[in-house]
């Protein structure tokens, strides 16, 4: 009895931080575009443009082509949204707990998070169009090219984690409830900006923004792996887009920033959850101006033979760096701990 | 379906050269620049006819591209807007009753909108555009 009770509250939950997460992810989209207008000496479109947007791509005809695998051209973008909020639900939220976090940890998010991706490939390839398969084929191959340094970043934190000795390193909720900065010393604090810095250079590519889109590259491809899709389809990888945009500013907040107001506060139990979900969407857009919003308007668009090897050699000597300073780290503090 | 206020304030266009000068091209990239931001109001250009509600055509329509014209014309989803950017797609221009021309525009494609200029101002672009706003307008009421 107590056992259909409890899936009856995580069926709630799960409703509630699914619909959360694509009103905040379109309210993140809309956020993007007005900072990257002001940046540009523009007054930019209204904080709900992508709301406006997504209600004229659901009128819209939805063509599928004549030369099209039409089952798996539809499937793709439900199966790119569906996921994106998957990984929303091993994720806590402020002071919220994740509805799935007790069933999985970080490097399952990380798996998941080249399910979009993959389905977005799917997608490319069922367009049946020759822009939408070079699409397709950079999209691995900057998959492949990032997801070296993005477990760099996994690893070393749940390493870091286990090596002061917290149980149950690897789960997200352990790291969000232990701010890895506490644990390490000087050494691990360079470490760990290292990561950072790594983390934030991940993200856009992640979220095939600029100065990793060149899969989607408007100019050269048409939107590339988008490139075919129309109407309903193209609604539901534009709210994937918005969702996943939330997750990665999510993780970022949740491994590198997780405090929250309530820890130094006190304050009633339900106030202190909604001052929290806040400060974690203020902390989540300021992770988004700085890894997406600025990078996009400064920068132009790498080719795909320099996004390898930035993300192989540069990157990754970066991440490696990283994660050596923090195993440095961690024998210098047991050491001085074992002194005193 | 029938479009809804949503269009209003959202409204993806793209662009085609069907053999002009590039005047006219010039004219729409400053119409797009900082100065007039038309993403205030939602526009923007996209890369694919599949993504677009405005098909803004410029230049005469050359034989060679009077297939083309139609196919992307036939290929982006309703409801949908043709504009016709400068004089060269509206009458010929100076290029009237050559031998290599299919058009003017509305030959090949039904026109909605007529720019004229040569090349028009980035504000009377913009004014199509608004035009072609109360054209979707009158769609949504019925009308056609």
């Amino acid at each position: 009895m107590t056992g259909g009770l409890e899936l009856a509250i995580l069926a709630g939950w799960t409703i509630v931080v699914t619909i959360f997460g694509l009103v905040a992810g379109l309210v993140l989209l809309g956020i993007d575009r007005k900072l990257a207008a002001h940046m540009q000496a523009r007054v930019g479109p209204p904080l709900r443009q992508p709301f406006i947007d997504f209600r004229k791509l659901m009128i819209k005809e939805s063509v599928v082509p004549a030369n099209a695998i039409p089952w798996m051209f539809n499937i793709a973008p439900v199966i790119a949204l569906i996921s994106s909020l998957v990984i929303l639900l091993y994720i806590p939220l402020g002071s919220i707990p994740s509805p799935l976090g007790a069933f999985g940890d970080f490097v399952l998010v990380m798996y998941l998070l080249t399910v979009p991706a993959l389905a977005m490939v799917a997608g490319g390839f069922a367009s049946g169009s020759p822009y939408a398969t070079v699409g397709a084929q950079r999209e691995m191959v900057t998959m492949i090219a990032y997801e070296f340094p993005l477990a760099i970043v996994v690893v070393a934190i749940a390493w870091r984690l286990g090596a002061a000795g917290i149980p149950d390193a690897f789960s997200l909720a352990t790291i969000a409830a232990h701010p890895v900065w506490s644990v390490v010393g000087p050494l691990g604090i360079l470490g760990l900006l290292l990561l950072l810095v790594v983390l934030a250079v991940v993200s856009p590519a992640e979220l095939s923004r600029i100065p990793f889109d060149s899969q989607e590259a408007e100019t050269e491809l048409a939107g590339g792996l988008l490139v075919e899709y129309s109407g309903r389809n193209l609604a539901m990888f534009y709210l994937a887009q918005g969702v996943k945009t939330l997750v990665m500013g999510a993780i970022a907040v949740a491994v590198f920033f997780p405090w929250n107001i309530s820890s130094f506060i006190s304050m009633p139990g339900g106030v202190a959850q909604v001052v929290d979900i806040v400060f974690f969407l203020l902390k989540v857009i300021l992770v988004m101006f700085f890894s997406v919003s600025l990078a996009r308007v400064a920068m132009a668009r790498f080719r795909i033979n320099q996004i390898v090897s930035l993300y192989w050699i540069y990157i990754g000597v970066i991440g490696l760096s990283g994660l050596i300073l923090l195993m440095a780290d961690a024998v210098l503090v047991s050491v001085a701990g074992g002194i005193i | 379906m029938k479009p809804t206020k949503a269009f209003n304030r959202s409204l993806w266009a793209f662009h085609m050269n069907s053999g002009s000068c590039n005047g006219c091209e010039i004219e729409i990239v400053a119409a797009i620049t900082p100065r007039y931001d038309p993403e205030r109001f939602g526009i923007k250009l996209v890369g694919s006819p599949k993504h677009a509600d405005l098909l803004l055509v410029t230049g005469p329509v050359v034989g060679k591209m009077k297939d083309r014209l139609v196919r992307v014309y036939e290929q982006m989803p309703d409801p949908k807007v043709v504009m016709c950017v400068g004089t060269c797609g509206i009458s010929g221009g100076v290029f009237y009753d050559s031998y290599n021309l299919a058009g003017p525009v509305d030959q090949v494609v039904p026109v909605d909108v007529y720019v004229v200029g040569c090349p028009p101002r980035p504000e009377a672009i913009i004014h199509g555009v608004v035009t072609a706003l109360a054209k979707l307008e009158r769609i949504e009421g019925g009308e056609h």
